[in-house]
């Protein structure tokens, strides 16, 4: 080619359509990720834990429950609940079934759950476990009083125990790696303030092993970024047993 | 392939145990099948299943399994022959989620509001009804729940149908019906009438006396 068009050539034609088809690229690869969340949420936690293992860039939007936003009643309208992960305009409800399918999409990096299928059948019984038991049971110690609570002291603290009992003397649930039975459980850790003050226990007391357990997890920049802190989630708690009438 | 040896740990009147059934007899996989009296469980169950003390109970080369819907994700990674959940990780979630509200909330609300005492019972009902709006929706939108493709949803929507019916007939109510919910029970009845489903189902009558027992002694 002539050494004078070359550059004309360049700048006229090649370059935009390198520009446009590189701009392109960038569009149809860039991921659009929107977490409708509530902050004081253990299940929407776990969804932001996955995005930042994940290193995930996301919208995050704060829902105010008394007052639920359309975007939310369209996305899941059948439990209007959150969390609820929105991937390129398509709405994934259920903490768990986000985390399982934010690590099946993004499944190059920091992987979540085992490859084993045994270890996975394991993983997934324990988070369904803690979907069960935690978070109903946490409910109770501090909505109750009197006789009441202490069953729901000691129903809860059972279920910790259990916990504590299958992680064993393991960094993590899964083994050596952090993974989806950590995801799950940990959240509640922002609970437990809330939970100690109101029934007057001490679960490190109660559960030591679960609490060096926590400790490891918080090391994580995905967790500790991810949790509120304790104290804002018991004045929160403080704010809703005025509402229920809960002294 | 080496010797595998499969047992699952049931009960013939389980609905979850009749979907983790499927799930094998899908997959092809030999197994052997114990019949448990949840009266007198076997210490082999109470050993497989420390936790829950419940079937189904999947035990896989000596490694047990609980929680049908955990049970049936294990089978589908495992025996790899026709897929039982979409390979699509969007439509994969949509699966999970609809099994769960399937075997969760159309079962457990239809039955929470047969057995309920009087003054409940309207609550109840209530929310056995907004469960089956929930599903005629979803149909009504889409055309199927979950994937498009046949699998783990409508096997749990065959099984748990065919049970909702009986305990309705029980009971003598009728929540969920044809005329307030037709895409439901259309959509019910256009599901593959596979062989290996059908099969699976107790007969009405010896199911129907089964729950009249259970409902009959509250």
């Amino acid at each position: 080619m002539d050494n004078s068009l070359t550059p004309l050539v360049l700048k006229r034609l090649l370059v935009p359509t390198l520009l446009h088809l590189g701009f392109r690229k960038t569009l149809t690869m860039a991921d659009e990720v929107v977490l409708l969340d509530f902050w004081p949420s253990p299940f929407g936690m776990r969804v932001r834990i996955a995005l930042a293992e994940k290193g995930i860039k996301y919208e995050y939007k704060e829902e105010d429950l008394r007052n639920k936003s359309p975007l939310l009643l369209k996305m899941n309208p059948v439990h209007k609940q959150i969390p609820v992960l929105i991937h390129n305009g398509k709405p994934v409800n259920e903490s768990l079934i986000a985390v399982q399918y934010i690590d099946e999409v993004w499944k190059d990096k920091s992987p979540i759950l085992p490859s084993d299928p045994y270890q996975r059948a394991l993983a997934r019984f324990w988070a369904d476990y803690i979907d069960k038991k935690i978070y109903v049971s946490g409910k109770k110690v501090w909505q109750t009083k009197g006789e009441e609570q202490e069953e729901a002291k000691k129903e809860f603290i059972g279920h910790l125990k259990m916990l504590e009992g299958e992680l064993g003397d393991k960094a993590f649930f899964g083994g050596e790696c952090f993974g989806f039975v950590d995801v799950a459980l940990v959240p509640f850790y922002s609970w437990f303030y809330a939970y100690e003050t109101c029934g007057s226990f001490s679960i490190e007391a109660e559960c030591p092993k679960l609490m060096a357990w926590v400790k490891r997890c918080m090391q994580r920049d995905s967790v500790a970024k991810s949790l509120p802190d304790q104290h804002k989630v018991y004045d929160f708690v403080l704010q809703l047993k005025k509402k229920f009438g809960i002294e | 392939m080496a010797h595998e040896e499969v047992k699952l740990f049931g009960m013939w009147s389980s609905p979850f145990v009749r979907i983790v059934e499927v799930a094998l007899k899908i997959k092809g996989v030999q197994y052997e099948y114990i019949e448990e009296d949840l009266q007198n469980k076997s210490s082999q169950l109470l050993k497989y299943n420390p936790i829950h003390k419940k079937v189904p109970v999947l035990l896989h080369n000596g490694k047990p399994i609980a929680e049908s819907l955990v049970i049936v994700e294990y089978i589908d990674e495992t025996w790899k022959d026709n897929p039982i959940l979409p390979q699509d990780s969007f439509e994969r979630a949509q699966a999970r989620f609809w099994a769960k509200f399937i075997v969760v909330k159309w079962l457990l609300s239809l039955w929470k509001a047969c057995r309920c005492v009087e003054n409940e019972r309207e609550k109840a009902m209530e929310e056995a009804s907004e469960n089956l709006k929930i599903l005629e929706n979803e149909l009504k939108d889409k055309g199927f729940l979950g994937g498009e493709t046949i699998g783990l949803v409508e096997i749990a929507a065959k099984i748990i149908a065919y049970w909702v019916g009986v305990i309705q007939e029980v009971a003598g109510v009728e929540i969920m019906s044809r005329q307030k919910f037709p895409v439901l029970f259309k959509w019910i009845d256009e599901l593959f009438s596979c062989n290996v489903v059908n099969e699976s189902l107790p007969p009405k009558d010896k199911l129907a006396a089964r729950f009249r027992s259970l409902l009959g002694s509250r």
